[in-house]
């Protein structure tokens, strides 16, 4: 049996909440980084034909915000997480609205769940991050980590 | 106009037009690296790669995550998009050529708004599965 590093304790733990300016450079930059061949994505004209008021935050880019902070593994640190064990298991998002560049957006993150598979090998810990825009919400996302012993 | 499926036009069973993807490069990392803000050197720096214990380095879960957004959003505008979730199967390698795919395999109804789940894959050349996952997309 190996030694489990999660606790159940740790569900409810706050990650510090910061919030971040949308720039259009940097979505151009995941455009290209992705390959997209949609202008909607980096053509502010074309995503004004498609009835946006400016470039999209494309669907998987909140993960990419939520890493502007100093250090965006300060949480692992915080929660004594083994960083060379750790993988991404699983991610997650559900989405309210549509944020644009130039938008700033809240991120507030929430320990949410803790589990273990195959008789602890395996320690799952889900960590879920709220995006909001001056109170509203935009979307959740959930990042599942796996630590494999 | 933003683009939206009619209920109507959207089936279970129906396919979604596949994404397929060159094959990977250390330049598409790197561009993803700077672009994410992802900068876990085992998707960039040979040598701490090797030092973990991996031959090679290794693409970003979430660029290929990624790719299954561009599936989703040359389908339907992205406003339509109401969950979209992941797991990360297998590594992808640097020479791997990566197709996404997706199809309808349920259609319900939320408050009045009739919804598509799709199914989503990413495989590489040899059928290697690398991500599963699903969407939850309105229809009008």
């Amino acid at each position: 049996m190996s030694v489990p590093v999660l606790s159940a304790a740790l569900v409810g733990h706050q990650t510090p909440s910061f919030d971040v300016e949308i720039e259009k450079g940097r979505l151009r930059l995941f455009a290209k980084a992705i390959g997209e061949t949609d202008p909607v994505y980096f053509d502010e004209a074309a995503a004004s034909a498609a009835g946006h008021r400016s470039l999209p935050v494309p669907p998987t880019f909140y993960f990419c915000l939520e890493m502007e902070r100093q250090d965006p593994y300060d949480w692992f640190s915080e929660l004594k997480l083994p960083l060379g064990k750790v993988l991404h298991a699983e991610q997650k998002f559900s989405y309210h609205q549509t944020a644009y560049a130039g938008d700033t957006v809240r991120f507030h993150g929430e320990v949410v769940d803790v589990y273990h598979k195959k008789g602890g090998a395996l320690e799952f810990l889900v960590h879920r991050n709220f995006v909001t825009r001056a109170g509203e919400a935009i979307a959740e996302f959930d990042r599942t980590i796996v630590i494999r012993h | 106009m933003r683009n939206s499926l009619k209920a109507s036009e959207v089936q279970v069973g129906d396919s979604l037009p596949p994404l397929e993807l060159p094959p990977m490069t250390r330049q598409t990392l790197a561009i993803y690296c700077g672009a994410s803000g992802d900068h876990n050197p085992i998707h960039v720096d040979l040598d701490f790669a090797r030092a973990s214990g991996l031959d090679d380095v290794i693409a970003h879960g979430m660029l290929i995550m990624a790719y299954g957004g561009r599936l989703l959003t040359a389908w339907t505008s992205q406003d339509n998009i109401v969950e979209m979730d992941t797991r990360f199967q297998a590594m992808t390698k640097i020479g791997d050529q990566i197709t996404v795919t997706g199809s309808v395999t349920e259609k319900t109804e939320r408050d009045g708004t009739v919804l598509a789940r799709v199914n989503l894959s990413a495989a590489d050349q040899t059928g290697e599965i690398k991500t599963t996952g699903s969407a939850l997309v309105k229809l009008a």
